[in-house]
């Protein structure tokens, strides 16, 4: 048996199929994947992603720190509660994870408070990688916060079916938020973030509250969703999946994560940098694009990307797109690709449309 | 504990075979198979006129979890393929021994039947992988 979260028993009471991730019994669906990703298209759906790792990063060189320890730059972040999507690089510019920082105090106070959201099958090496490089500044505390519960709510109701369930206080807060801004609430935290394309909220929340916040969710009409959902929902919008679209092997540069990099200013040295502006020099030989096959059949990672009969990289996530219809994927290819090139499925070539690694936003097809 | 109907025959590669008399079977996926698989998004089905050796690779069924083959329980022709399958595959998931058939087949050796399992053994063997 796995680790259990603080909603196990809910997920029991609601007909979840449970599967291991990373350690922990987790929810793939409650009986339709496909129906799951339908309701956070069009209404709204929760998640547990109480496995997630919380960290906070908190002292009078947490900043610095943080600056040093991402190649985003937390500088940017000047209002409370604004969120940073980041790479944290090794020194050949690899991904050691992908993360969400969170600015929780006033910008540029004394003993700045940053919370920082890893993922949860790398957390013990996230862990020790944060605390190897506090080394070199005086005055920086990690605290994990494994007490927290967080429940992803997601869908273009899902605001309004949250704040239907909340004190006026709340509801406020909620109301002021700003798309990747997130704010605390007497130990509740409430960050109009998440990993689907859609709006909603993601509530990190004591886990002694978080059965009767699921409970009341549902009544208010909000489908509880399993992980596999997810899955396709991030992949229609684009978004990466640490240790399958990159890894420690993998520049940012070659995962669409060119984005995510702060060059500026030039002086500020963060883990991977010098690595990286060599691969900026030189050019990466590779690019994470995406891939739609408009014909049947379904891609799936590790499928083989052939151009002229040449292998030229690989699916990295596929799917079936339930929005679209159709399958899509990611994939690490040759960065000269044309727009269209073929898979290996299955030992049959078969071609696809080549795109920009982005499919559905807010319920409507993107990519052209 | 998935449906296993006590009048149809089963094999160990998780599909069900009815007998329509006549010398003529159909064939789908277990209601454990479906299960296992969850929910299916395309099914390829063979032509009708085709014909199988036991064994043999008759269709893929794609879920949005894995593409995973059906196998021809028995050696025969095809006479007929569920053709709803191409616009509603999730028939498959919602009613595996019913509308989500998949192909009818017309036995070349009768006497292969006597090899099917049974409910009872199909469920066994469900347990003994479960």
């Amino acid at each position: 048996m796995g680790q259990k979260t603080a909603l196990y028993d809910k997920h029991l009471q609601m007909n979840a199929k449970l599967v291991d991730f990373g350690g922990w019994d987790m929810p793939i669906h409650y009986g339709s994947q496909v129906e799951e990703h339908h309701i956070v298209r069009s209404d709204a759906g929760m998640f547990d992603v109480s496995h997630m790792t919380v960290v906070d990063v908190t002292g009078a060189d947490a900043k610095e720190y943080l600056r040093y320890l991402l190649a985003n730059d937390v500088i940017r972040l000047q209002e409370q509660g604004k969120a940073l999507y980041s790479g944290m690089l090794n020194e050949t510019g690899g991904v050691v994870d992908d993360l969400i920082v969170y600015l929780m105090t006033e910008p540029d106070v004394t003993g700045e408070w940053f919370r920082v959201v890893v993922n949860c099958g790398t957390r013990e090496k996230d862990l020790r990688w944060m605390a190897d490089h506090t080394a070199q500044f005086d005055n920086v505390a990690l605290t994990e916060r494994p007490e927290l519960a967080m429940v992803a709510i997601q869908g273009p109701n899902a605001l309004a079916k949250v704040t239907s369930v909340l004190s006026e206080a709340r509801v406020k807060l909620i109301n002021d938020l700003k798309v990747f801004q997130g704010r605390e609430s007497e130990g509740w935290f409430f960050a109009r973030t998440g990993y689907t394309g859609e709006d909603g909220l993601e509530v990190m929340v004591p886990e002694e509250y978080v059965a009767d916040f699921w409970q009341a969710l549902a009544d208010a009409g909000v489908a509880p969703c399993g992980l596999g959902a997810r899955d396709t929902l991030r992949l229609e919008a684009g978004m990466n999946l640490y240790g399958s679209d990159m890894d420690e092997k993998v520049s940012p540069l070659m995962a669409n994560m060119g984005w995510t990099i702060a060059w500026e200013p030039a002086e500020r040295d963060f883990v991977g940098r010098k690595a990286l502006e060599k691969q900026r020099e030189t050019g990466v030989k590779q690019k994470l694009v995406g891939l739609v096959l408009e014909s049947r059949g379904v891609l799936r990672s590790h499928q083989k990307v052939m151009i002229n009969g040449e292998e030229a990289g690989e699916i990295t996530s596929g799917s079936f797109s339930p929005t679209l219809g159709c399958s899509i994927a990611m994939a690490r290819v040759s960065a000269d690709i044309a727009d269209t090139c073929h898979v290996d499925m299955r030992g049959k070539l078969v071609e696809v449309k080549v795109v920009k690694p982005s499919f559905v936003r807010n319920g409507e097809k993107v990519y052209s | 504990m998935s449906d296993i109907p006590s009048d149809l025959k089963y094999v160990a590669s998780h599909e069900w075979i009815r007998d329509e008399g006549d010398g003529v079977v159909t064939i789908g996926i277990t209601d454990h198979a479906q299960d296992l698989l969850g929910d299916v998004v395309f099914v390829e089905l063979p032509e009708v006129g085709a014909e199988f050796a036991t064994g043999d690779d008759l269709g893929v069924v794609e879920s949005v979890k894995a593409a995973s083959d059906v196998y021809a329980p028995l050696s025969g022709e095809i006479l007929a393929i569920n053709g709803d399958l191409e616009d509603a595959p999730e028939l498959v998931n919602s009613d595996p021994y019913g509308d989500g058939w998949f192909v009818r087949l017309r036995l070349s050796d009768t006497t292969e039947v006597d090899d099917l399992l049974d409910a009872d053994g199909y469920a066994e063997l469900c347990e003994a992988e479960s």
